[in-house]
């Protein structure tokens, strides 16, 4: 950097600062915000995972080294926590993203009404999610939900969708897949329209059906799109949170046996029920690296299938940060 | 004389004024403006849940007693969330509001660990005739080894059992509180009684005799010498024996499926106090107001309440009022809880709104002793939640008490809905409970 400046003309820098020193004024909010409510908190949630910390008795900190990180990776709890994480995070993740892409699809072609199926699609994203895991709660009731009525009328086994483990986590992910395919849908709707049209003309004249104009115009052309939903779904999985509490009452357990306590929720056990700040601390930071990893190994992925990649790693690290702010 | 000694010391000198006026013009020189009786101040109340200082009309009250002061509640929904709330204020020394409610969740904690931060109330002049208005136990628990008091009790919840005569008729068991009290002495009476109900073909189908595994073990425990704290204050769940028996018959009471299962707190719960899903509840006296929030008016006369505790008389719940040393008016404050926990004001808790006093003069104020309820069955509550109060055994109560309970319980559940072996159940909170104490 210094031997760059080096090379530059005295008069030219001279003329060229005023416009910088302006410009370093516009983005100044920004980084001040981010550096109150991002970096510092990011910076002191590192510092208070290396002590043993309890809000009760704040200023009587005691330094511990990295016995909150041997505790938490030797701790059955985080263990199975991560496991639901990426269990639930599958589940959710994957349907979503392929119902999104099927109804955005439909949605391009010309349909009547097809502005109101567009807001409709919005209208669980607009939701309050309290509400609709209360509705959701009554869907799924052991005893009296339509659910499991419909499975009896089915003549199947009736499931235990609170207590038991795979048809709880079913069931928190569909709370989750039902809030967000119609946001990915709308994603994947603008970046269809972004398509030229007369690829699909060109390909309706080579004889191709809708499938394979699907296939081979619609998904190549919207590469770049699915790979922002899938990083950010990622992103959103892994930090997992308001669904399984309000699924179980607000109690941050993830169910009885904890089920589908997801590693949000343990952090936020941790932290606040249990009232040890400095363990949450190390799961916000481990969390922090398994996200920072599960990106890169999406972008690492994709850049493998095709060269060039829309999505520079660094913007995703800023969302990822903002785990960090839950336990602060 | 240290420096904040000195300071109390002109302070005792200060609250002397507001009694005598004779001593008002000597001490005027020293006084602040806050101290000065008459000054107008707003003191803001934090408190979380229902505590029904504002429905039992107090506050206005108050204020047309002392016209000078203006009081403001801010209350939190949650006890949880109100109590990291002010955990947050009181690390960081800013926020804090002049009068604060303390639960029993976390009297302990206060106790333990922000002494310093909370006026004492027994340094006050009038401590000994404050010390005396209270059950002991109750004043103890605010109270530091060091013989800090730091806050004054609202109610408490003496405990008995709310039961459905309906029910139990239906299922050909005596109904009535006198018989019930000699059937249900003993925890394992109690049990048997409920194979009974469980047993019989004419009972309601679906209903079970008790609520939960929790409802048991919440109680059982703090009927033990140890709850989950050791005798040297350290918290030893595993080998208590208030733990002990306390999981002993909350999980044959699972295992013999007479509870419905059902998660205390939580909706299903909510609504079975209408629907008849369970025939009785562990009931702390705080309990009749939530079965009447939750079973409503048209649920009036299904409920009663017997006149016994199985294995003996103890407490669940209740709450302190306490003035934070940040508090700008610490003399208006401690005025006010003064007056809001002396005993008229216990009384109209009682009359008004259920809540039973920690007062004992209050409870034994014919007004309190003679209190029947229309809505259980006319039954004498007054008489029976005071036979009850006198006799009243408290283990020590612990810094994490609310989070080892819930971790019991939390596998109770487990025992009675997926079938859990006990002991597995058992270790697996042991587990959890580590987790909280680290």
């Amino acid at each position: 950097m210094a031997v760059l400046t080096e090379a530059v003309p005295a008069r030219r820098r001279r003329r060229t600062l005023p416009g910088s020193r302006a410009a370093y004024g516009y983005i100044a909010p920004f980084f001040l915000v981010f550096l109150a409510f991002s970096l510092y908190p990011w910076l002191d949630t590192a510092w208070v995972s290396l002590h043993n910390v309890r809000l009760t008795t704040y200023h009587q900190q005691q330094w511990v080294g990295l016995a909150n990180y041997r505790n938490l990776f030797t701790n059955k709890f985080f263990y199975n926590a991560l496991r639901n994480t990426v269990t639930i995070g599958i589940i959710s993740t994957v349907p979503q993203l392929c119902l999104a892409l099927g109804i955005a699809h439909l949605l391009n072609y010309r349909l009547r009404g097809r502005t109101f199926f567009r807001v409709a699609m919005l209208m669980p994203y607009a939701t309050s999610l309290a509400a609709a895991t209360v509705i959701f709660l009554q869907l799924f009731d052991k005893d009296l939900g339509i659910v499991n009525w419909f499975l009896a009328e089915l003549h199947l086994p009736r499931l235990d969708w609170q207590g038991s483990k795979w048809p709880s986590q079913v069931a928190v992910s569909a709370i989750v897949t039902w809030r967000w395919t119609g946001y990915n849908a709308l994603i994947y709707l603008a970046g269809m329209q972004a398509i030229d049209n007369s690829l699909y003309e060109a390909a309706a004249i080579d004889g191709a059906s809708r499938w394979q104009q699907f296939r081979h115009v619609t998904v190549p052309g919207l590469r770049p799109t699915i790979l922002f939903t899938i990083v950010v779904s990622t992103i959103g999985a892994a930090q997992l949170f308001g669904e399984p509490l309000l699924y179980h009452n607000g109690l941050p357990d993830g169910g009885t046996s904890n089920q589908y306590q997801t590693l949000g929720l343990l952090m936020y056990q941790q932290g606040w029920t249990n009232d040890r700040l400095g363990l949450a601390s190390a799961t916000a930071w481990t969390m922090f690296v398994i996200i920072v990893l599960a990106v890169a190994a999406n972008l690492w992925l994709s850049r493998r299938r095709e060269h060039r990649s829309s999505i520079p790693v660094a913007a995703a690290a800023p969302v990822a940060a903002s785990t960090m702010e839950v336990t602060r | 004389m240290s420096h904040r000694s000195l300071v109390r010391a002109l302070a005792v000198v200060a609250v002397g004024s507001v009694a005598t006026i004779g001593l008002a013009a000597c001490s005027s020189s020293t006084s602040t403006a806050s101290d000065d009786p008459n000054a107008k101040v707003t003191l803001t109340v934090g408190l979380f849940g229902t505590f029904g200082f504002k429905e039992a009309g107090l506050y206005d009250q108050y204020m047309k007693l002392h016209p000078n002061v203006t009081i403001k509640e801010d209350d939190v929904e949650q006890s949880a969330d109100y109590w990291t709330r002010l955990k947050t204020r009181l690390a960081s020394g800013s926020g804090l509001d002049d009068v604060q409610g303390i639960e029993i969740g976390f009297v302990s904690d206060v106790v333990t660990n922000h002494a310093n931060q909370f006026v004492d109330f027994a340094a006050l002049p009038e401590a000994a005739s404050l010390k005396s208005s209270f059950y002991d136990w109750k004043w103890q628990q605010a109270s530091t080894s060091g013989g800090k008091t730091l806050g004054l009790g609202t109610d408490a919840g003496p405990e008995a059992i709310c039961y459905r005569p309906d029910l139990l008729k239906a299922a050909g068991l005596p109904s009535d509180g006198a018989t019930l009290a000699t059937r249900w002495a003993t925890w394992q009476d109690y049990l048997d009684f409920g194979k009974q109900y469980e047993s019989s073909k004419t009972k309601p189908a679906g209903s079970h005799f008790v609520d939960s595994a929790a409802s048991i073990f919440s109680t059982a425990v703090y009927q033990g010498n140890e709850a989950y704290d050791n005798a040297q204050g350290k918290p030893d769940a595993a080998n208590s024996d208030g733990v002990k028996n306390a999981w002993n018959y909350a999980s044959q009471a699972a295992q013999a499926k007479l509870t419905a299962g059902l998660q205390q707190f939580a909706t299903p719960w909510n609504k079975a106090f209408s629907n008849g899903a369970f025939a009785t509840i562990a009931c702390p006296t705080w309990m009749m107001g939530y079965i009447q929030s939750q079973a409503g008016p048209t649920g009036s006369g299904t409920w009663s309440v017997a006149p016994v505790l199985p294995g003996g008389a103890t407490n669940w719940g209740g709450s302190w009022l306490g003035v934070p040393k940040a508090s700008k008016h610490q003399k208006a404050a401690e005025q006010l809880v003064e007056w809001l926990t002396s005993k008229q004001q216990e009384v109209t808790m009682w009359t008004q709104g259920g809540h039973w006093p920690s007062n004992s003069q209050a409870a034994a104020d014919p007004a309190v002793q003679g209190a029947t309820s229309d809505y259980f069955s006319k039954a004498p509550v007054g008489q029976i939640f005071s036979g009850i109060a006198d006799k009243m055994k408290i283990p020590p109560i612990g810094l994490y008490d609310t989070q080892i309970q819930q971790a019991f319980t939390t596998q109770l559940t487990n025992v009675e809905t997926k079938g859990t072996d006990p002991n597995k159940a058992f270790n697996d909170a042991l587990d959890a409970v580590k987790q909280v104490t680290g």
